[in-house]
């Protein structure tokens, strides 16, 4: 059927719906949908991981290989440094910025190695904007208990504390610097509700916060001339004699050279893995988004958390084509838009987690209120218009510009229709294990961002990833740095790559995988020979 | 089940799978009709290193120049955003050298005139409309260079919210303006010299200084397991 003939139930229901209120899930029953329907729950999608830190915990079968994967480098391969510094950072998006700022402002000699271009992150697509408990009938401790909530009681108490209470003195560095959260009549800043929290909290500016934070920060980065390595993938890390991390192995993308940078700390800021398409979902992560600094980690010896859980977000684009995977920012649910299936019915309380969320969406469209694409996708409908209808026309475009260009682009107008959405891999929950100062079990690593796990438990609040990036990247940064200048530079050998790779064979023969996978496989090798007519 | 076969969205360009020629960079490719420029790129054996970042229409990596055919108009896009078509030619913009000034954003005494130091050639501007023609963000960047050089800052800021930084208004720019930089110092000293400063915030940071969540944190740090749980059921 025609696409404007599917979507008249959307518009024929909408005011009914709205007299509706639906209560979320009791604790009982939200276990029993997320078990049910949640991918993370999906137990073929996963096997224990053969050897290392993590030996037999169980993770998807897409990062398990990668994590068991060899390093690209040979184990003769000369080390002498091309560049040497006091702080490595490895990452160029909202984290790897933040924790070069902050080491670089106490006076450290810092470098910032990323594989593509500084600022080409997950960080610069965040919509939905930053939560920090910054309202008089907010508290950190409400933030702290919220996110505990979302995350099921299993986010790691201290990281968690650390990040409510760092939140404000953040927003203030930030606005220091320039960004322009929005307000208030009185001046003080705007918060909206997010889904999952108790009050609003998320500072915002318009659907762009992302994207104003990573302008500043980039630019801050290059006003403070701090030194760049763009387009090298970190492939391996380098240690000393006893464990401690000394340094990285890059791969210059533009000429295949291999650099090598002693320093005294490195910070691994390098993301998330959206891009190995676990169970084969679309998602909305940048082009880079391959685990990179998980598999540097794990080889060396770091030890990860909750490895085995990864947030798929409600509302990920299902058409047209161009846009599967792309995301639909969660503000269109924080400001009233409702989730409806094919026979014009709201399922879920759109403002619940957005593992609740996601799970009550593919319940829909596995029991067949789902509405289909013809090229086999299926979805269910945001109610976008709503937003108009309930807070006066205009209120999308001026709410959601980012949103509305995306769609207008293929011809669609989000003002006018709803759109389709079915959830789309967004971020990874665990990671990397860390302690209050971002610091791994190996000495002089540190990670920051969504590489690290812990602080979000099995499922990410929205809004916190942002928070989570400013305020892992300077605690990184500050405490690199502040070591820099009582120690000397360690040794740079390969001794972590020679035992990994001993443990390897003792666990039978090698995958042939290589990593880190460093890009995405896209390139179509095969031309095809016929066209189809 | 019959009820689900009427909720299929028609695409007539997925059941009958079109093949389109499109010319890359001056050279002839034959790619499947409305898939995006960039996955046009993979299609065709490229291995894409630059001119690839957020692939979600917001870094700006992947802008484009564009021609639709018999069209002699050169467009721009983002290439993650925008379909191919029949007798479309592209080719990615490389990366331009432009001048980025440097500054620190605190320290600026007078941000509205030292926007004259920083980027002497902002009033140069001839008033051509290039850099509004070539903004794939639909951003009115000739305004904004005036905007910035008359000194309502406030009102740049708002314009170039939807800036990608692309660049793409940068190399038509006749008098040498990097609008899309300029109007980043300006939305920056906006931020950090005439806007409010949010009191609120600055309350909250003493109080979390001041320890006045101390007592609540002993308590709910002292929970256990349960007890936690069943307190957080209680926030509402």
């Amino acid at each position: 059927m025609d696409i404007h003939a599917l979507q008249q139930i959307v518009h024929q229901t909408r005011d009914a719906r709205r007299k509706q209120t639906i209560p979320k899930f009791s604790p009982a029953d939200r276990d029993q949908l997320i078990h049910k329907y949640h991918p993370d729950y999906r137990t073929s999608a996963y096997r224990p991981i053969r050897f290392g830190p993590n030996a037999n915990d169980k993770t998807v079968v897409e990062l398990a290989a990668l994590l068991e994967g060899d390093s690209s480098i040979a184990d003769n391969i000369d080390l002498a440094p091309h560049y040497t510094t006091d702080v490595l950072v490895v990452g160029g998006g909202g984290a790897g910025c933040a924790a070069a700022l902050h080491a670089h402002g106490t006076g450290a000699k810092v470098i910032l190695a990323t594989k593509l271009r500084l600022g080409d992150s997950n960080s610069v697509m965040a919509q939905g904007g930053m939560q920090i408990s910054v309202a008089p009938e907010d508290s950190p401790v409400t933030h702290f208990l919220d996110t505990l909530k979302g995350g099921h009681m299993q986010n790691d108490h201290e990281l968690l504390k650390v990040m409510v209470e760092d939140g404000p003195s953040i927003a203030k560095w930030l606005i220091e610097l320039g960004v322009l959260f929005d307000r208030q009549a009185d001046g003080n800043l705007h918060v909206k509700k997010g889904g999952g929290s108790s009050k609003p909290r998320l500072l915002t500016c318009s659907d762009y916060t992302g994207l104003e934070i990573m302008r500043v920060l980039k630019d801050e980065v290059l006003n403070q001339k701090i030194q760049l390595l763009e387009f090298c993938a970190a492939v391996e890390l380098l240690s000393d004699d006893h464990g401690h991390c000394t340094g990285a192995i890059f791969k210059d993308l533009d000429n295949h050279r291999h650099v090598v940078v002693a320093a005294k700390s490195v910070i691994l800021a390098t993301g998330g893995i959206g891009r190995l398409h676990i169970q084969g979902f679309p998602t909305s992560n940048h082009y880079g988004a391959t685990g990179d600094g998980l598999c540097l980690s794990y080889r060396m010896g770091a030890k990860l958390d909750h490895i085995d859980t990864f947030q798929y977000h409600p509302s990920g684009a299902v058409y047209p084509e161009q846009l599967i995977g792309a995301l639909v920012t969660e503000g269109i649910r924080s400001e009233g838009g409702h989730l409806v299936n094919a026979n014009g019915e709201r399922f879920v309380n759109e403002l619940d987690t957005r593992d609740v969320v996601s799970s009550s969406i593919i319940r829909e469209c596995e029991e067949g209120r789902g509405i289909r694409t013809m090229s086999g996708r299926v979805g269910v409908w945001l109610d976008t218009p709503l937003l108009d209808a309930e807070h006066g026309p205009g209120t999308v475009e001026k709410h959601f510009p980012a949103m509305m260009m995306q769609f207008e682009r293929f011809g669609i107008d989000i003002s006018k229709d709803p759109v389709l959405i079915y959830p789309t891999l967004h971020y990874q929950n665990g990671g990397v294990k860390i302690d209050a100062n971002s610091e791994t079990n190996v000495k002089n690593l540190f990670v920051a961002g969504e590489a690290s796990g812990g602080l979000h438990g099995r499922n990410r609040l929205m809004g916190n990833s942002l928070l989570d990036l400013m305020v892992f990247g300077k605690r990184s940064g500050l405490t690199a740095a502040s070591r820099a200048g009582s120690m000397p530079q360690g040794k740079l050998t390969l001794q972590h790559l020679q035992r990994f790779r001993a443990e390897a064979k003792k666990h039978g023969s090698p995958s042939g995988v290589i990593s880190p996978m460093i890009l995405p496989a896209y390139t179509r090798k095969e031309p095809e020979r016929t066209v189809n007519g | 089940m019959a009820q689900e076969d009427t909720n299929v969205i028609d695409q007539p360009e997925v059941l009958r799978h079109k093949m389109v020629t499109i010319e890359i960079s001056g050279k002839k490719y034959e790619v499947p009709e409305g898939i995006t420029v960039i996955k046009a790129l993979w299609h065709t054996g490229q291995e894409v290193v630059r001119g690839a970042g957020c692939l979600g229409g917001f870094c700006g990596a992947c802008a484009t120049y564009y021609r639709t055919k018999d069209d002699p108009k050169v467009r721009t896009c983002l290439a993650c955003q925008m379909a191919v078509e029949d007798g479309m030619s592209f080719t990615i913009m490389p990366p331009f050298p432009a001048r980025k000034a440097l500054y620190d954003i605190q320290s600026l005494k007078d941000p509205k005139q030292d926007l004259f130091n920083l980027y002497p050639e902002a009033p140069l501007c001839r008033n051509c409309n290039a850099c509004t023609e070539a903004c794939p963000q639909k951003i009115d960047v000739r305004e904004g260079v005036w905007k910035a050089v008359f000194g309502d800052f406030k009102s740049v800021s708002e314009m170039f919210m939807d800036c990608v930084m692309c660049g793409m208004c940068t190399p038509v720019c006749i008098a040498d303006i990097a609008p899309n930089l300029v109007a980043l110092y300006v939305s920056r000293a906006q931020g950090a010299h005439f806007t409010e400063k949010p009191q609120g915030l600055e309350i909250r940071i003493k109080e979390i200084q001041d320890g006045r969540f101390n007592d609540e944190w002993n308590k709910v740090l002292a929970m256990n397991e349960q007890e936690l749980a069943d307190h957080c059921a209680t926030v509402k």
